[in-house]
């Protein structure tokens, strides 16, 4: 259910909230290699990561490390035919866009994590505006600030992470 | 890595272990292209410095939160099965500046079949400048037969 949200916004803002929108697939299956490169920028020896045997007991096989679910949505650098740069969190810059409000921060990162991603998964994830609130000034500026989440679910539609971000945008004071 | 903590090792107010992290620039390099972070104030430092005034690179979010991970489990073992995370971010660790996490278990609950849950807050520190602070929860086995990876569906309530 949507939170309660200011009653002055533009009426196309008001239809995004409570829609999932923006769905996106993952460019890639998972694989364990950039898992492991991060539990060596990590220095994390944790074993169901390194061990196929304990991962076999403890969780069915490997998994992913659930911090990583960010990870497997962002865009590559450069892909062939892209001529304007992907962005992450399209709905954040649309509120941006349409709200008049250049400038941006996250304030809060919330990840509730369900069904473990695993190697060869194929992900799938779509973004919810939940409220936005009346303006507000703050020592940033004059602005609003919009409380929204990413739903992520696997291949057989198992709900493996939602990430809840509230985000700031505002005029500078 | 402790070998496995169970919910009857652990008392509220209870401290979780520090760990003390000196940052390299390729600390910060390394855990943003491993994050897939391709942003330049993460890896260049004319970029960072000119752009984003800051002093130099600075660790990116994703590989703090995985930070964050490999700290508890480091505590854990590999049964602890993270449920829920929040962070907010405070200000940047840089290369030179020494992390500190520390952390304490401010609850304690029953989950389902001999799991229970620990809640925890973690401070990520650098010198006197407090960069995040983070709270979780986190999955943990009553006895050495119970496994909270085993649990799925309604029974997994995070």
């Amino acid at each position: 259910m949507a939170d309660a949200s200011a009653d002055d916004l533009p009426e196309e803002v008001k239809g995004w909230i409570g829609q999932a929108r923006y769905e996106e697939k993952t460019e890639f299956p998972i694989e364990m290699g950039y898992v492991l490169t991060t539990c060596s920028a990590t220095q994390n020896g944790n074993p169901l990561y390194w061990d196929e045997k304990v991962a076999n007991e403890l969780t069915d096989g490997f998994i992913t490390l659930p911090t990583m679910v960010s990870v497997w949505f962002r865009p590559h650098d450069w892909s062939p035919g892209r001529t304007e740069p992907a962005v992450p969190l399209q709905l954040h810059f649309d509120l941006k866009d349409r709200l008049g409000l250049p400038e941006a921060v996250m304030s809060d990162n919330t990840i509730v994590f369900g069904e473990p991603i695993r190697p060869g998964d194929e992900l799938t994830t779509t973004q919810i505006l939940y409220s936005v609130s009346p303006l507000k000034t703050t020592k940033l500026g004059t602005g609003r600030f919009w409380d929204f989440g990413v739903r992520i679910v696997n291949q057989n539609g198992d709900l493996c992470a939602e990430e809840r971000y509230t985000g700031f945008g505002y005029n500078r004071g | 890595m402790a070998a496995e903590l169970l919910s009857g090792d652990v008392s509220v107010g209870q401290e979780v272990p520090p760990l003390e992290k000196d940052v390299m620039p390729v600390t910060v390099v390394l855990g943003a292209m491993a994050s897939r972070d391709w942003r330049p104030q993460h890896h260049d430092y004319m970029f960072a410095t000119n752009n984003n005034g800051v002093q130099d690179i600075f660790m990116n979010t994703p590989n703090l939160a995985a930070w964050f991970e490999r700290y508890l489990t480091d505590w854990t073992g590999p049964k602890g099965r993270i449920g829920r995370i929040k962070f907010r971010m405070k200000d940047s660790v840089f290369p030179g500046d020494q992390m500190n996490f520390a952390g304490k278990v401010m609850g304690i609950e029953p989950a389902t079949d001999g799991i229970s849950w620990l809640d925890v807050t973690i401070e990520l520190t650098a010198g006197e400048k407090s960069c995040v602070s983070c709270e979780a929860r986190i999955a943990v086995p009553d006895d050495a037969g119970a496994n909270p990876w085993k649990l799925k569906g309604d029974d997994w309530k995070p």
